[in-house]
């Protein structure tokens, strides 16, 4: 930096609060374990004394895109923990008129709303929501930048299928594993964060597709990751594959022969059977069937598809739980209120 | 009209090669005389002077901005010319070529003499910069010779890039027929929709779309190609805000080859690199946007070794909750008027040890020349009266909050900023003193 700051800059979004989740990159390895922990205690709890731990907390869900499973799944975490939730998706709310996300985020936290769950179609959104509310935000995907829930639930339901344990230190909890991302690199949140978290947990991150849809500098995003634009080449590596839909919606300007994609990237079964007959099978979904998936690997024995929908619920409580609860403090009792409800 | 004597101050005035202790006296808007210390105090007392110590103080020529948006007519939430100026004399500056992307377009005679109207109360000169095309949409020549006969310095659809290669050839016949530049926002559009910063690695792993270096370079090689086809010379090509390493090395080898292209750079350019935009900081959005380390060390070198012709601000005021929007929704743009002296000063001067003399060269004296502007950018005899009077070791902060521009987008609040404007004349005029 050239010049010299007189100031400190305002605290940032991410310090701002510290329990919002807007990154995956923001959340050290420790972290990550105690997240996994939680995620597992509050699953195993019985439903009752869950449904106590924040009986009466508001959670918005502020949801600006489509979504089935990170909308279901964020809104089945903040009941299972006993908060009362509110969803506002845009359409059927003054967004159509023309409210601006500022105003949107106050509105929500003048309604009570203690915490502010983001899907947005604008990268960089849960930060600026962070920054004007206070409040804990947590990043239910942001445009093409980072869906670090998705991330954290993948790791659950890669340790749960590689029977790993969730103990000992983060940095080996997938020591020794090979991931293969293959698809719409570019556009796709998924990919960054767990592109960004999987290494630091020990493992080794191969990124596959065409360079139209993986640029090279996608290598920067940080160390342990490596380009293998042969699908099937990667593929002999695997003991995970996660495969991402090509996002139709994003593509601008870029042309994709999808005949060819298929031929080079599709997981079929004979695909699978030759280069990868042991390797665990992932997708965040939406699932095109038959393009970058077929329907026989989809719903075969390898597939763990179901698996992350299901981790997803665990994880997203553990992650509404760390934003309402102070975890440095006793266990909040049903029913207090801690932060004024400005 | 009163007149004034400065006395007591370090003269730095590149145009008369002079960088030393020098008494100026103006009279009647204009400078009436240069004299060592001392000499002018009986033709002050003569004139009736009102005395203005500099000791310890540069005494310079007003600056001159040749890019700024002062959004009037139109957008007057964000800009005023009356705020807008009120911004650039506080920042020294005396003379502001605005930028025709107002609503409407400034692409005639009447609205080219309504920005230059007293009535806007103005604190600085304001010259026109016209539409290069009826409103801006590159497809039309508006009238050179009536927008210059009307006070237009310029033409330019600055933001709107001049795409056509047909109607670029154009413009540029016209404008040189008409005796005026052509001022390209050098931006191949087609290769940046959608995009919100520089392509990278930091935009990947923010998830936002890059705009590549090539659709500055691209652009500015293809105008130059335009340029020297031409017959006869007298064309001259200004590339706006120029900001990668590749488009200077475009301008650099054209010059070699006697094109007459000339550019500027803005000091955010040769500030600040990608990232500053951080997490999603709307602040250091613009347009071009703000690029790596490498193209910010070679706009510094091109300042540094001349082929960087000025330094210029693109001061571009938005509102408040147009800045507090979606990183992708926010428009682009920062001020720049009241940081830009400070920012120089701190980095060219103290840190990179490039002399006043330059600084003021960059500043004022070459921004004047480039565009024609008479009388501007110089303290010689006969020379407009406009002044900035600064202490070039004082050291402060800027506060985005005490700005007079209407918009505190900025990306430099809270900065240590190198040497603090004490008085700025404007046609012999004080148009800012400071508290």
């Amino acid at each position: 930096m050239p010049t010299t700051k007189a100031i400190p800059e305002p605290p940032s979004a991410t310090s701002a609060c510290s329990r919002s989740l807007l990154t995956i990159a923001s959340l050290g390895v420790d972290e990550v374990s105690a997240i996994l922990h939680l995620a597992t205690e509050l699953e195993q709890e019985d439903a009752v004394a869950r449904a106590q731990r924040l009986a009466h907390r508001r959670v918005a869900l502020l949801f600006y895109e489509a979504s089935t499973r990170t909308r279901t799944s964020f809104e089945l975490a903040a009941k299972g923990l006993g908060a009362d939730t509110a969803l506002i998706s845009s359409q059927s709310s003054s967004i159509e008129k023309g409210e601006s996300l500022k105003d949107t985020g106050i509105t929500l936290r003048a309604l009570g709303a203690e915490c502010i769950i983001l899907r947005h179609l604008s990268s960089g959104a849960p930060y600026l929501l962070a920054r004007v509310t206070g409040l804990p935000v947590l990043n239910a995907g942001d445009g093409m930048h980072e869906h670090p829930s998705q991330a954290l639930l993948d790791a659950r339901t890669m340790l749960r299928a590689l029977r790993r344990s969730e103990e000992g230190p983060g940095e080996t909890l997938l020591q020794g594993i090979t991931v293969v991302i293959t698809g719409d690199i570019l556009h796709s949140r998924v990919a960054r964060s767990n592109a960004l978290l999987l290494p630091r947990l020990g493992a080794r991150v191969i990124l596959c597709g065409p360079p139209a849809l993986l640029p090279e500098v996608a290598l920067e995003l940080g160390p342990g990751i490596t380009i293998e634009r042969d699908f099937d080449r990667a593929l002999k590596q695997a003991q995970i594959v996660m495969m991402l839909r090509i996002q139709k919606e994003r593509l601008t300007g870029v042309h994709i022969d999808l005949e060819e994609y298929t031929a080079r990237y599709q997981l079929n079964a004979e695909r699978l059977r030759a280069r990868a007959p042991e390797a665990i099978v992932m997708h965040p979904g939406p699932m095109i069937r038959g393009l970058e998936i077929s329907s026989e690997v989809a719903d075969g024995p390898q597939s763990v598809i179901a698996e992350q929908v299901r981790n997803g619920v665990a994880i997203r409580m553990a992650l509404i739980h760390r934003a309402l609860v102070d975890r440095s403090g006793p266990a909040k009792q049903p029913g207090t209120k801690k932060r004024g409800r400005a | 009209m009163s007149a004034m004597l400065i006395r007591g101050g370090r003269l730095v005035d590149p145009s008369a090669g002079i960088d030393a202790d020098r008494d100026v006296l103006l009279k009647d808007g204009r400078v009436a005389a240069v004299e060592p210390p001392g000499k002018l105090n009986s033709a002050g007392k003569q004139a009736e002077a009102e005395i203005i110590e500099a000791k310890g103080l540069v005494v310079a020529p007003g600056l001159v901005d040749i890019h700024v948006h002062l959004r009037e007519p139109g957008q007057g939430y964000k800009e005023t010319i009356a705020t807008g100026t009120a911004a650039a004399a506080a920042g020294g500056f005396t003379s502001v070529c605005a930028m025709p992307n107002t609503v409407p377009v400034n692409d005639s005679v009447e609205t080219t003499r309504w920005m230059q109207s007293t009535e806007r109360n103005p604190s600085a000169r304001v010259f026109p910069i016209a539409a290069a095309t009826r409103g801006s949409t590159g497809e039309a020549l508006t009238e050179y010779g009536s927008l210059k006969a009307a006070g237009a310095v310029g033409v330019s659809d600055d933001g709107k890039p001049i795409l056509g290669e047909a109607i670029m050839h154009q413009a540029l016949v016209a404008a040189a027929r008409a005796g005026l530049p052509v001022i390209q926002h050098a931006e191949d559009t087609r290769m940046t929709g959608g995009c919100s910063m520089n392509a990278g690695a930091l935009a990947f792993r923010l998830g936002l779309r890059g705009m590549p270096v090539a659709a500055e370079a691209g652009l500015v090689e293809r105008d130059i190609r335009l340029l020297s086809e031409l017959k006869g010379g007298r064309a001259h090509l200004h590339v706006a805000h120029l900001s990668t390493a590749a488009a200077l090395d475009a301008v650099r080898k054209a010059r070699r080859n006697g094109v007459h292209v000339t550019c500027e750079v803005a000091p955010h350019h040769f500030v600040l690199t990608e990232s500053e935009v951080g997490e999603y900081n709307t602040n250091a959005k613009m347009n071009p946007p703000l690029r790596a380390e490498s193209d910010r060390k070679a706009m510094l070198e091109g300042l540094l070794d001349g082929s960087i012709d000025c330094i210029a601000t693109d001061h571009a005021p938005h509102a408040t909750h147009e800045k507090e929007q979606e990183f992708e929704r926010a428009p682009n743009g920062i001020t720049g008027l009241e940081s830009a002296l400070g920012l120089t000063l701190d980095l060219l001067h103290r840190k990179h040890k490039v002399s006043v003399s330059r600084l003021i060269t960059l500043l004022s004296t070459q921004p004047a020349n480039l565009l024609n502007l008479r009388g501007r950018g110089s303290l010689v005899a006969g020379a407009w009266a406009d002044v900035v009077i600064f202490d070039p070791k004082a050291e402060w902060t800027f506060r985005a909050a005490a700005t007079r521009s209407k918009s505190t987008n900025t990306p430099f609040d809270g900065w240590t900023m190198l040497g603090k404007v004490r008085m700025t004349i404007s046609e012999g005029r004080i148009v800012y003193r400071a508290d």
